[in-house]
């Protein structure tokens, strides 16, 4: 018992120190740079106690449940023999994770309303809700192909970089041919898909595959399941701009 | 105080939907497919409450305190020397400053940063160190923000900046170590979740709102993208400086 409580008062120092960054650049801008008092003082307190201790319990929590969850399934699932089934559990996770994401809803959202001011979308809000829901299932089906391309790969041995790049071949490509609208959301887009939940059980997923397929390393083929899952994503979305466009006229 | 207590149990309900489809595809694959009881049940159950519980708390830390500051301080740094009618480049010197510090220091309080640094660490079986990580996705960031704040004043094609960055992440590929490069891809997926997204969306559509010309809808997008694109080229940068150290060393040691 007496370890457990070191080890979270050692945890909790690692956030305060976490924290000092973020303090330090709010208070020289706003003091120094702005010219201003703090405002809103005794909440920005408050608050921050509530960040540090979140983030202690987190990382508490990630070692204790998240990590062994990932590799306990990685190991499961790999003994069942079949691939088929841990590339099902891939999609499924990419899928569900994202579907239902709050920050992917809210650009989704704005993305229908600029589609909507370019004129490609119904100005009615039937229209708007009909694209971005479209565009939501987009993404997450994105998400859901890139863990499954990246577990393929895990299993196959591939190297990473031939993928990537000709991921961002693709990407550069679509994005000459893309409506402008849809650009920007798309490129943002990758960065929005994987959440703080979702990326430490795909990682000990891809860690604890790596290390029960015989011939792979963990560093070199454990690694890389976020990549596409941050570039999938990219290149779906311009490619569901241009299809909207294609089929439903400017 | 029960405004602040209302809003954590908003906020906790909010999460638990979240994960809601996460626990049920686990639970689904647990039960169905691999049939067999888990070791440690508890134990699990207990770490996997403390995440939801702990990532509760820090969002609505955030919501409460610095994402309210963080995008007041954006809105004024940006709307002084619009205001003036000014888009000179060195007036906007404080803001390109300001993007790069709120990109570096957010990313040091990214907690899914922190779970892949920590995974690096234990199967690297050290080489990669948590901090050393951590610090170079963070420069990469902040260089990133800055940068494409500076797109926006400036008005330059986000294509110019994306295909540049794309040739550097490719020429470092073909020089890297195999070990470092499946890492630092990941690396870009990760420094965008909870906390750099938020104040690195405001700021951008902030600067395309008060800039006269831009719109926030095209050209206030794509900051994101360049948080994602920069650390891949900081921590490769970062394992090349480290690997041509090394190689030093024991040149002189001869």
């Amino acid at each position: 018992m007496k370890g457990g409580a070191l080890s979270f008062l050692r945890v909790t120092l690692g956030s305060v120190r976490d924290l000092v960054p973020i303090v330090l650049v709010i208070g020289f801008f706003q003091l120094v740079v702005l010219g201003q008092p703090l405002p809103i003082l005794g909440q920005l307190v408050a608050g921050l106690v509530l960040v540090m201790l979140g983030l202690t319990l987190f990382v508490h929590g990630l070692e204790m449940g998240l990590f062994p969850i990932g590799e306990r399934m990685a190991h499961g699932l790999a003994r069942r023999g079949s691939g088929l089934w841990v590339l099902a559990f891939a999609f499924c996770l990419g899928f569900g994770t994202t579907v239902a994401e709050p920050a992917l809803i809210a650009v989704a959202l704005e993305a229908a309303r600029a589609a909507a001011e370019s004129g490609v979308v119904a100005p009615e809000n039937s229209g708007i809700e009909r694209y971005a829901a479209a565009l939501r299932y987009t993404v997450a089906a994105a998400v859901g192909t890139s863990l499954v391309l990246g577990v393929w790969r895990i299993i196959k041995g591939w190297p990473i970089h031939y993928l990537i790049i000709s991921g961002y071949g693709i990407v550069v490509a679509l994005t000459l041919v893309a409506p402008d609208e849809i650009v920007g959301i798309a490129y943002d887009a990758g960065g929005v898909s994987t959440s703080t939940i979702t990326v430490p059980l795909v990682t000990a997923l891809g860690v604890g595959l790596a290390s029960m397929i015989k011939g792979r390393n963990p560093m070199i083929d454990g690694f890389g399941l976020i990549a596409f899952a941050s570039l999938l994503p990219i290149i779906f979305i311009m490619a569901f701009g241009i299809i909207w466009n294609a089929v439903l006229g400017p | 105080m029960t405004a602040l207590v209302l809003q954590i149990l908003a906020t906790l309900r909010a999460t638990l939907i979240d994960v809601a489809p996460i626990a049920l595809v686990l639970l689904f694959f647990q039960v169905v497919v691999i049939r067999k009881t888990i070791p440690d049940l508890r134990r699990t159950l207990i770490g996997f409450c403390y995440v939801i519980v702990g990532l509760t708390l820090f969002l609505v830390g955030l919501n409460e305190a610095l994402f309210p500051i963080g995008k007041i301080m954006a809105q004024q740094l940006t709307a002084a020397p619009a205001l003036a009618g000014s888009i000179a480049l060195a007036d906007f010197a404080w803001v390109y400053v300001f993007a790069g510090a709120i990109g570096f220091a957010t990313t040091i309080a990214e907690p899914s940063l922190i779970a892949v640094a920590m995974k690096a660490r234990q199967v690297s079986g050290g080489a990669v160190s948590v901090w050393g990580l951590r610090i170079a996705v963070a420069i990469g960031v902040g260089i990133g923000v800055s940068l494409g704040a500076f797109r926006i004043v400036s008005g330059t094609p986000l294509l110019f900046y994306i295909v540049g960055a794309y040739a550097i992440v490719i020429l470092q590929t073909t020089r890297a170590s195999r070990t470092i490069i499946p890492l630092a891809y990941d690396s870009g997926g990760v420094t965008t979740s909870t906390v750099t997204v938020p104040l690195v969306a405001a700021l951008g559509l902030g600067l395309a709102e008060s800039i006269p010309g831009r719109s926030p809808l095209i050209d206030g997008f794509g900051l994101i993208a360049f948080a994602s694109v920069f650390p891949i080229i900081a921590v490769l940068g970062y394992a090349q400086i480290g690997s041509w150290a090394a190689r030093r060393r024991t040149r002189k040691e001869k």
